[in-house]
């Protein structure tokens, strides 16, 4: 089986991010299923970034500590990397800038006598990858016209001159997928939410959600979408309940620092029944923490962000096809419900570039809410079975709309009446039931790999491809719950029924779903945290799983 | 519609001789008279923040949004840009916005938001029980300054003049009819509408002496002059003794900040399909 890494590194300012995408491209025409991460620091210029741009046969979402290809703009790219060098690795440089073993390209001279601007070397050495993997030029030809906005021409004119700079070394041969397309997490996750009918975007700049941001301002027009970045994220997420009561679908989006900005609102949202989406990316905390790194240390802050007691829903996607399902469901149950929601994802994800499977992207429908009866003049939160009351949006004929952040009647009026109080903490308590009858209605525990193993992994979020990967491997299964409030507890006891040695891989060092499991009476036996800042390897994860077998 | 209409059956709780009692008076007649004008009641939205004045949002029978401490302007914001038919109002308290909430105030002026900010300015906070506030004057004593407080007032209309705000006026619970003028023209105003007005705290901080000695209504200001708005701002820092001038400050026309905003249609393409075109260009 084929399974190819190629590392792509240089100074940020390089085009270090387009360049791995551009390899996945290439691989993608190729017939294979790719994966990039995206490693880089939190400055603008100079530093190191770099890409691993994975390609394999079989269906991939984690990076390997290997190195087929290496191709540097800096030496840094050379220097940093040695332990990803074997005996075969193909070393491709800039001479102008890198000295070393392998095969130089003079770029600066290419790019000079073209009269092309610097950031076009990574196009000049990706034409040299090209060539040196035998990959025919049409392919590449095919890749730039498709994936490079500014200047294809020039830019094909420099790959030519990478291509023919160098002699064809380690051949990559065809393999047999179809062309998928290439998302990032953020992208899937704007996607599933522009699925779910997402009518307004508020967020504030924050790495790993930025680019959730960017895209969904790209977009706008296209779907008649309101993209607002205000002040701060105390506005993110008031503003966005100020679009929410006047009836527009709207997601927020932020990491841990700016989500603690925001959860005033957040437990107002919850209190006032007035719905709003949060896409919450992890990274590397506590506080500013490691801004560009990844991590899964938020479970615990999302599950009890916010005074006092209100259902909510927090979904936590594992790859670029959940991101996109669960974002567009999140969106969808929010409303039907009239809870805040999370989804949880972290840098790995959102900013990791997945082959997406359309095979597996279908949405399953959630419902409408259901019609109330006409019976006198429309209170906001009139009391129901199900704890949901009418929604309506001004202007409405039918009454005043009237939200309110204290404990209030069932028009809206605030209230300090003991028996009111209890009426509406009820009302929210069968909300909750009404919540989890949803998520209880869709497959909210996955189960992978080899089902009867007694050895299962359990995981959430981005950790999911690795686990699965090494789980193959090794003939255990995987069982992930994507939903994590209200906690699938019937539904992970009966995935985990008759597992002899269960073991929780994590990006945290408290092990918070294995908390998580515990108080639900969920054994775990072993746990496997990971604090770094960087995600899991494939051989990383696989010997951690080794040292508790 | 017979005015009472606009008042719910909540119980009203603020304190005998409580300025916001004509506050609410001025604006309920404001209201019915935007009523009267054709906007529609079910199209008025009001915002409150957390505190004395909040309880507008209970009193007055229109749609309503009862938000959290310092946080009227951004839910109007979003609420303007999700309907920019919709009159948004906010009542807001001097500790809620001038202290809590400040930056979306600020923000509020430099974007021109077509809403309009009342400020119920009784320079204390009540419902906390009389601590001082960002308009309270230097050595107020309140029970967490016992001494004193070591803070200089700020004057909100300078820093509304240097934000951008369009509309800037101030007036009083003191004069009632005033009040009322001001509360209109600022509801009618199209872009951001600043009214600060000095309210009275029975309980707490009662300036009535100093409001009727020392107020007195403009006559013969430009409003559209800037520097003269300025002077005429700076005229009482919130602090001393000297004349206290009620009025529109500043009045200029700009581009509101919803207008900057594509007004989409519904939606009415399939989503899908616009999605599947998307990924088609990632392939």
């Amino acid at each position: 089986m084929n399974d190819i890494s190629v590392l792509t590194g240089g100074r940020a300012g390089d085009g270090i991010n387009s360049a791995g995408l551009l390899v996945a491209h290439l691989f993608n025409q190729m017939g294979y299923q790719t994966y990039i991460y995206f490693d880089y620091p939190s400055l603008i210029k100079g530093g190191h970034n770099f890409t691993i741009t994975r390609a394999a046969e079989q269906k991939i979402g984690a990076h390997r500590d290997r190195c087929d290809y290496l191709l540097a703009l800096s030496q840094d790219t050379l220097d940093l990397h040695r332990d990803l060098i074997h005996d075969d690795t193909v070393v491709l440089y800039d001479s102008g800038r890198v000295h070393g073993k392998g095969l130089g390209i003079p770029v600066e001279e290419i790019l000079k006598a073209e009269g092309a601007s610097a950031v076009m070397g990574n196009t000049c050495i990706i034409g040299a990858f090209a060539k040196a993997a035998g990959i025919p030029f049409e392919v590449v030809e095919t890749v730039l016209r498709r994936q490079v906005p500014k200047d294809p021409e020039k830019n094909l004119v420099i790959a030519r001159k990478g291509y023919d700079a160098v002699r064809e070394q380690k051949v990559i041969p065809r393999a047999g997928h179809t062309c998928c397309p290439l998302l990032t997490g953020n992208e899937a996750i704007g996607l599933g939410l522009l699925h779910g009918g997402l009518d307004a975007f508020v967020a504030y700049p924050m790495t790993p959600t930025s680019n959730l941001l960017h895209f969904l301002a790209g977009v706008a027009g296209q779907f008649a979408l309101t993209v607002v970045h205000p002040e701060n994220e105390i506005a993110v997420m008031l503003m966005a309940l100020g679009f929410s009561y006047a009836g527009k679908k709207t997601a927020v989006g932020t990491s841990g620092g700016g989500f603690c900005l925001m959860t005033e609102g957040f437990s107002f949202s919850g209190s006032s029944e007035v719905p709003v989406v949060v896409v919450m990316g992890q990274r590397t905390g506590p506080s500013t923490g490691l801004p560009t790194y990844t991590g899964q240390t938020d479970l615990n802050f999302v599950l009890h962000a916010g005074q006092g007691e209100f259902p909510r829903l927090i979904v936590a996607p594992g790859d670029a096809e959940q991101a996109y399902v669960w974002s567009s469901i999140a969106l969808s149950l929010a409303w039907k419900c009239q809870v805040p929601a999370v989804i949880l994802c972290d840098k790995t994800l959102c900013e990791g570039t997945y082959s997406l499977d359309e095979t597996v992207i279908a949405v399953p429908g959630t419902g409408e809410p259901g019609s109330p009866g006409d019976s006198g003049p429309y209170q906001r939160y009139a009391i129901t079975d199900d704890g949901i009351s009418p929604l309506r949006y001004p202007p409405s004929r039918d009454g005043v709309i009237k939200v309110n952040s204290y404990t209030h009647d069932e028009a809206g009026i605030t209230t300090e009446r003991a028996d009111m109080t209890v009426l509406m903490t009820e009302k929210r308590q069968r909300k909750a039931l009404s919540l989890k009858r949803e998520t209880g209605s869709l497959e909210c525990v996955k189960t992978f790999g080899k089902r009867d193993s007694p050895t299962a992994i359990l995981c959430w979020g981005s950790t999911l491809p690795v686990c699965r990967e090494v789980a193959e491997q090794r003939g255990f299964s995987v069982i992930q719950p994507v939903v994590l409030s209200p906690f699938p507890e019937e539904s992970l006891k009966a995935a985990l029924a008759g597992k002899q040695n269960v073991v929780a891989v994590e990006e945290n060092a408290d092990g918070q779903l294995r908390m998580l499991c515990s108080q639900h009476g969920i054994a775990v036996h072993n746990h496997i945290g990971k604090i770094d800042g960087r995600p899991f390897s494939v051989e990383s994860l696989d010997a951690r799983v080794k040292e508790v077998l | 519609m017979p005015a009472k209409d606009l008042i719910t059956d909540a119980q009203n709780t603020w304190c005998p001789g409580c300025g916001n009692f004509t506050i609410q008076f001025a604006l309920r007649n404001a209201i019915k008279d935007l009523i009267t004008s054709g906007v529609p009641r079910e199209n008025i939205v009001l915002v409150t923040g957390i505190g004395c004045h909040a309880k507008m949002g209970d009193y007055l029978a229109v749609n309503s949004f009862y938000s959290i401490h310092g946080r009227t302007i951004p839910v109007a914001t979003g609420i303007k840009l999700a309907n920019p038919d919709l009159t948004v109002i906010c009542c807001a308290g001097d500790g809620d916005t001038y202290a809590e909430g400040l930056d979306h105030l600020i923000f509020a002026a430099k974007r021109n938001v077509d809403i309009t900010v009342i400020i119920h300015n009784n320079r204390v906070y009540g419902l906390t029980t009389g601590q001082y506030t960002p308009t309270s004057p230097l050595g107020y004593r309140g029970r967490s300054t016992p001494g004193g407080t070591p803070e200089e007032p700020f004057n909100p209309l300078s820093l509304m003049l240097a934000s951008g705000a369009g509309f800037i006026a101030r007036s009083t619970s003191r004069k009632m009819p005033h009040l009322a003028g001001i509360i209109g023209q600022a509801l009618r105003h199209k872009g951001f509408a600043f009214v600060d007005v000095l309210q009275i705290c029975a309980t707490y901080f009662n300036m009535s002496e100093l409001y009727d000695r020392q107020g007195y209504e403009l006559s013969g200001h430009d409003p559209a002059d800037f520097q003269a708005a300025c002077r005429k701002a700076d005229e009482w820092d919130y602090n001393g003794d000297s004349p206290i001038p009620f009025g529109v400050f500043y009045l200029e026309e700009k581009t509101c900040f919803e207008d900057r905003f594509v007004r989409y249609p519904p939606f009415s393409g399939s989503r899908e399909e616009q999605i599947r075109e998307y990924l088609e260009k990632k392939r």
